[in-house]
């Protein structure tokens, strides 16, 4: 007998039944085919204005830093965080064709690179595929325009996302994630970050920049 | 990983006289649980999502089998693999194997409790390869060649100092000449180090918080983001997750996640929460090439179906030993084994044996703070009293408990030579007190005496005095 035959077998047995077939079994299948959605908090059931409040205050409250923007003034937010934090004007980019919207070269000074970080880069700009208002976070997925490493590796990260994809709770993003790849089908890496890396693990005392971002920032874009 | 449960009681005397553990453990008890105070609060849907979360890991028990085909199935069509597991040796065997066909030197490791479980570190140590803990509490220990001491704040009996030694003696050879005082300095010292680590392996092994049968998606939850550049730098990603971590689907996770890390930690969210679903894509930059998944059983379907099957509800929080008061006395390494604390009082008796973890249902005081925290509600203290039952039955119970128990049934089954003997007993005690209030020593009582005063008994007798003086018998 087969490790799995064994396996599925003592369970079967503890169970007290063989392997389920018929309607037990149609039962289940349809529960995974229409993932019902569970408990949901309230406190997203508001308007898309109060959600994306809401995502700034969770986003705020985990250490990250927001700020409310339009879509001309992109550019210029980046640089002057970079010149504020003491960053050179140089950053990674993910070669995601949803950033190309901004106007770069109106920052003749930013020098910006597309695609994987290097172990110098100390600054990653990077989309998102929405943002939490539940909970301030952020979900990255990967694919040919977002390297997952652009989300890990350098110090700062800053995330570009649209009003327009701050969505209510985590169940929202199911519904995009099924509308994007499918039924049941997800990318390798889907990322839900909330403010920089953290540890505790040193007398239960927060500190920033474990292994991921140290700093994150966010501009949140108008529509 | 090795048990010296049945070495309870000398683990536990050592555990009380060590000053710096008594100091750690001190902050533990203001920490975590105040902190999850607060997230609950927060949340006014907290208690009916616990009721959910309990549901959906019964369901998902009662159906493992399903479920866990369906995880197999969508895993093995996006090109991973799914390897089973009966016991500790054979998941040992499959990653060694797995590590030896990717020509590994080194594996970089995201904290997992049942690697700890089926002493993974040493096996591949003993075979050439060399694995490297990222988890920043899990390194320390790992450089101290000591087991963690909770489940998801492995150093947390550790002092800051203890960790700038640490440090000092281990990256000195790495070309770091400074004893640290500062924990930022510590943290990043740890981060320079570690980032080489992480950029030369040539597998990732990570644990797995849930399996998730729709998708086939394993969900990883860190704080540091080490589990995510585990799975996302080396050429092969290796899972090992013990069979009842499957739940059905992605809204299943949603629930389970918002008890998880509010209960954990006190967090609205852990920083990372990760979903990774199968190899690299062939338009991906980057992400491993490999992915497999290894479940391991080690005597889990046994439970199944038993009066103990609540215990694999378990999501692995770490509240009930952040609540309880014998874990904050004596702090993790005690308990002998992998899982400490009320958690690790149900488990250990069944995955090592009642003989050899006896011990552990008996340090509890039945408070039930434990219970009252669990996420998925936990009948933490009814299950410590089935060992009991178990120990009792086996006749593995000291022989002073077993004749003291028996007395006790012999008065309490003639109720008039119970209330003399009560009665006799509490006047004999009142003089015994005489005005303090309290002992400090008391006949065949030496062992509590000996840590705590006993409190001696108030005027006004017996309960059952004072039950009949008040009319309680008449109602």
């Amino acid at each position: 007998m087969t490790a799995r035959a064994q396996m599925l077998d003592a369970i079967r047995r503890a169970s007290k039944r063989g392997p389920l077939a018929g309607e037990a079994r149609t039962a289940l299948e349809d529960r995974l085919r229409q993932h019902r959605t569970n408990i949901v908090p309230e406190r997203t059931a508001g308007s898309q204005e109060d959600r994306i409040r809401q995502f700034e205050r969770w986003a705020t409250f985990n250490q990250a830093s927001v700020a409310c923007i339009s879509a001309k003034e992109v550019p210029a937010a980046v640089t002057d965080y970079l010149a504020a934090n003491n960053l050179p004007a140089r950053a990674v980019m993910a070669p995601d064709s949803a950033l190309d919207r901004y106007d770069w070269t109106s920052r003749g000074m930013l020098e910006l690179r597309r695609g994987l970080p290097q172990d110098a880069d100390r600054v990653a700009i990077t989309g998102a595929l929405a943002g939490v208002a539940e909970t301030g976070t952020l979900v990255f997925v990967s694919g040919p325009e977002h390297p997952t490493s652009l989300n890990l590796l350098p110090e700062t990260h800053i995330v570009i996302l649209r009003e327009r994809d701050v969505v209510g709770p985590l169940e929202d993003v199911f519904a995009r994630l099924r509308a994007r790849y499918g039924e049941g089908a997800m990318p390798r890496t889907v990322n839900t970050v909330t403010g920089p890396s953290r540890t505790g693990d040193i007398e239960q005392q927060l500190e920033l920049g474990a292994h991921g971002p140290r700093r994150m920032h966010i501009l949140l874009v108008g529509d | 990983m090795q048990s010296t449960a049945h070495a309870f009681k000398d683990n536990a005397r050592h555990a009380l006289a060590d000053g710096n553990l008594q100091q750690s453990l001190a902050m533990l008890k203001v920490g975590f649980s105040e902190r999850r105070r607060q997230a609950v609060e927060r949340l006014p849907e907290f208690e009916a999502l616990r009721d959910r979360a309990r549901d959906i890991k019964d369901h998902a028990l009662a159906n493992l089998d399903f479920y866990l085909e369906a995880f197999e199935a969508r895993v093995t069509a996006l090109g991973g693999q799914v390897h089973w597991a009966p016991d500790a040796a054979d998941a040992r065997r499959i990653i060694l194997d797995i590590c030896r066909r990717a020509g590994a030197k080194t594996v970089t490791k995201s904290k997992s409790m049942i690697a700890e479980e089926v002493a993974l570190n040493e096996h591949l140590e003993a075979n050439g390869i060399e694995p490297v803990e990222t988890d920043l509490g899990e390194y320390i220990i790992q450089l101290r060649h000591e087991p963690p001491s909770h489940i998801i704040a492995p150093a947390v009996h550790l002092t800051k100092d203890q960790v700038a030694d640490t440090f000092f003696e281990h990256h000195r050879k790495l070309g770091f000449n400074r004893r640290l005082t500062e924990r930022n300095d510590l943290v990043a010292e740890a981060r320079q180090v570690l980032r080489r680590r992480f950029q030369e392996a040539d597998v990732g092994i990570t644990g797995a918080n849930f399996l998730i049968a729709e998708t086939g998606s394993s969900v990883l939850v860190t704080n540091e983001g080490n589990a995510d550049l585990t799975n996302t730098l080396p050429r092969v990603h290796v899972v090992i997750a013990s069979i009842e971590k499957v739940i059905p689907t992605l809204e299943d996770a949603a629930t389970l996640l918002r008890v998880l890390a509010r209960s954990a930690t006190g967090q609205e969210w852990s920083s990372y929460t990760t979903f990774n679903t199968g190899p690299r894509r062939a338009d991906d930059p980057d992400g491993p090439v490999e992915y497999h998944v290894v479940l391991l059983d080690n005597g889990r379907s046994n439970v199944l179906g038993t009066e103990m099957q609540a215990m694999l509800r378990c999501i692995r929080c770490g509240a009930c030993m952040n609540h309880c008061p014998v874990y904050g006395a004596i702090g993790g390494h005690a308990y002998g084994w992998v899982y400490p604390g009320p958690i690790g009082a149900v488990l250990t008796p069944q995955l090592v044996g009642v003989e050899e973890a006896g011990n552990l249902p008996n340090a509890s005081t039945f408070c039930g703070r434990c219970e009252s925290v669990c996420p998925v509600r936990i009948p933490l203290p009814g299950l410590m009293r089935h060992w009991r039952e178990r120990e009792f039955e086996r006749r593995l119970t000291p022989a002073a408990v077993r004749q003291g128990l028996a007395l006790w049934a012999f008065l309490a089954r003639r109720p008039w030579l119970y209330r003399l003997a009560t009665g006799l007993a509490n006047r004999m005690l009142a003089l015994l007190g005489r005005g303090e209030g309290r002992y400090r020593w008391l006949p065949l009582a030496g062992a509590w005496t000996r840590y705590r005063d006993f409190p001696a008994p108030q005027p006004g007798g017996t309960f059952h005095a004072q039950w009949r003086a008040r009319g309680g018998a008449r109602q």
